[in-house]
């Protein structure tokens, strides 16, 4: 019997050892990404990710825009971190404008960027529970992401996509009330953080599902190229933030924080570990920052950068997020080359998805903190 | 287990200037003020004396760009990461100049494990020869690839092949990565492909 079939599809046979399993792209257990399984019995012995199902052309759209409009499609691919998106768009833009960004305008950026970190962990933290059948830790999350919801509402004026960081510093200043304001919500926000340890991170579920599954070890980190929070849980202490100070990081009081086990556990709790630094980092960016001044420079309306290029990265929710510009003394970018962490990331999940139970893939393959959307692009 | 380092780890010591666009200082320039970027021109003045046929295109502040020849990169690459101790790369953006015919290919460079090139980013560009018609893999548009040397850069260069159609000799994965399977135009991220209505 010949049956037609679409390309690069082939039949399989009931006594077929070998059986592909499609994971996505439509599946609440992949969010927008089809990851190719080829299990035997229980075991996954090859894993192919396909990304790609909500690819958008970002890069390509940007060579059409100027550098100014091109700053609300920037943010498309995490809408839940878009500042952090934005930020090294904004740092590369400045550096071929020859931009200083006034004071309490990086104040800003750095406190905006760590809500939207807070934000973006909450929102993977939420889909993590609920990927291991937590749902007190898919309820949780949410409610709480809802007071730094509001805080970014009061400070841009939009409740996700915030287009709120702009080449030469901020849209619009802060309201009046909102330093005591912020104040108030963080310190709750992190009373509320310290809780999720209780039924989440010391539930003995939890460690049974992920301590010593899909263990990527130091070497295998550094060589894959892996970033963020999947590096620093394997033990490789290295974030922008420290690394390659960028805005007013450098004057603030703050640690990174690295596990060492690489396994499922320690990339569940990096994130985790991350909100409660964040909280830090914004009180003291709170007492630091001027309290008045300027928060936008006055531009040209179409900008033109000059004959180079420049790259710059930042650390996001995700890890490193780095910009190529190519200008051509064009009000566009010439090339605008979008280095994602979710797409550098990827390269681990068949790394350590291969060989791993099936039953073991939801907490291994969100905990690489991958998000879909991004990658794609 | 929970290991915190709350000490900045910066060593480099010899920037201190804010970000602007003066600082793209020309390579002539810097030897005339030894202290700008002292170490930025150490790396690449070890390049260049290893491989007298490398550009230096620029020594910025933390960035420094080279163009190689394409049979050359492997090489440079080896070396980059055997003696520079460059040990990952963190972008792969394929960039097209239909004017020069020709297709550039940026690999950004950076360290994990050497603490004095934690803010260095080392860009190593090569082109190949672009077609006005191109056939992705079965066309001139080829180069090697960097795969063994960088694991990091597969999915990378999968990405680039897919977008400019430049196939890389010695990756086994130049497949379809994010574009649909029924993708049947040219290689979108190339100039002469042009967005309907603009």
């Amino acid at each position: 019997m010949s049956q037609k079939l679409p390309p690069g599809l082939q039949l399989e046979k009931v006594d077929d050892r070998i059986m592909t399993l499609n994971v996505g792209p439509q599946h609440p257990g992949s969010g927008h990404m089809r990851i190719i399984l080829k299990i035997d019995g229980d075991y996954i012995v090859h894993t192919d990710p396909d990304p790609g199902y909500v690819h958008r052309g970002e890069e390509k759209m940007a060579e059409y825009r100027n550098y100014i409009t091109n700053i609300p499609h920037l943010e498309r691919p995490v809408i839940h971190d878009s500042c952090n998106v934005l930020y090294p768009y904004c740092l590369g833009v400045e550096e071929l404008l020859g931009l200083e960004v006034p004071e309490r305008a990086k104040y800003l950026r750095v406190i905006a960027a760590e809500l939207n970190r807070c934000v973006y962990i909450e929102y993977w933290l939420a889909i993590y529970g609920i990927f291991l059948g937590h749902s007190t830790m898919f309820m949780w999350p949410v409610g709480d992401r809802e007071l730094l919801i509001d805080l970014l509402d009061k400070m841009t004026g939009a409740r996700v996509t915030h287009a709120y960081f702009v080449p030469g510093g901020i849209r619009n200043d802060v309201p009046a009330n909102f330093e005591d304001v912020c104040l108030r919500q963080v310190n709750y926000f992190e009373k509320r953080l310290k809780e999720y340890a209780d039924v989440f991170y010391d539930n003995p579920i939890l460690i049974s599902r992920t301590k010593d599954t899909g263990v990527l070890s130091r070497e295998d980190a550094i060589k894959l190229g892996t970033t963020g929070s999947v590096l620093r849980a394997s033990g490789v202490d290295f974030d922008i933030r420290k690394k390659e100070p960028y805005d007013v990081y450098e004057e603030l009081d703050f640690q990174t924080n690295v596990l060492k086990e690489g396994d499922s556990y320690a990339r569940s709790k990096i994130p985790w570990l991350d909100m409660l630094e964040s909280c830090r980092i914004i009180r003291d960016a709170l007492q630091k920052m001027p309290k008045s001044g300027s928060v936008r420079l006055k531009m040209k309306p179409k900008p033109k950068g000059g004959d180079t290029e420049v790259y710059r990265r930042v650390e996001s929710g995700r890890g490193s997020l780095g910009m190529h510009i190519v200008s051509n003394n064009q009000p566009q970018p010439y090339r605008l080359k979008i280095s994602v962490p979710s797409f550098r990331n990827l390269i681990a999940m068949p790394h350590l998805l291969t060989g791993e139970k099936l039953g073991n893939l939801p907490p291994v393959y969100w905990s690489l903190n991958y998000w879909p959307v991004e990658a794609d692009r | 287990m929970y290991v915190t380092s709350r000490e900045n780890q910066t060593v480099e010591t010899t920037v201190v200037t804010k970000m602007s666009s003066t600082n793209s200082t020309e390579i002539e320039k810097t030897d005339d003020t030894p202290l700008t970027y002292q170490f930025e021109k150490s790396l690449s003045d070890s390049i260049s004396k290893k491989f007298p046929n490398v550009e230096i295109v620029y020594v910025k502040q933390n960035r420094i760009r080279v163009n190689v020849k394409k049979e050359e990169i492997i090489d440079v690459a080896s070396f980059i990461r055997d003696e520079l101790h460059f040990d990952h790369a963190e972008s792969v953006s394929g960039v097209d100049y239909p004017e020069d015919k020709q297709i550039e290919v940026v690999y950004h460079l950076g360290s994990y494990t050497d603490p004095s090139l934690d803010k260095q980013i080392l860009a190593l560009a090569t082109r190949t020869s672009r077609e006005d018609d191109p056939h992705p893999g079965s066309d001139s548009s080829k180069l090697p690839s960097l795969r063994d040397v960088f694991p990091s850069v597969s999915f990378h260069e999968r990405e680039c092949f897919e977008m400019l159609g430049v196939y890389f000799d010695g990756n086994p994965d130049n497949r379809r990565l994010l574009l649909p399977e029924d993708w049947a135009d040219i290689p979108p991220l190339r100039k002469d492909f042009a967005i309907k209505g603009r």
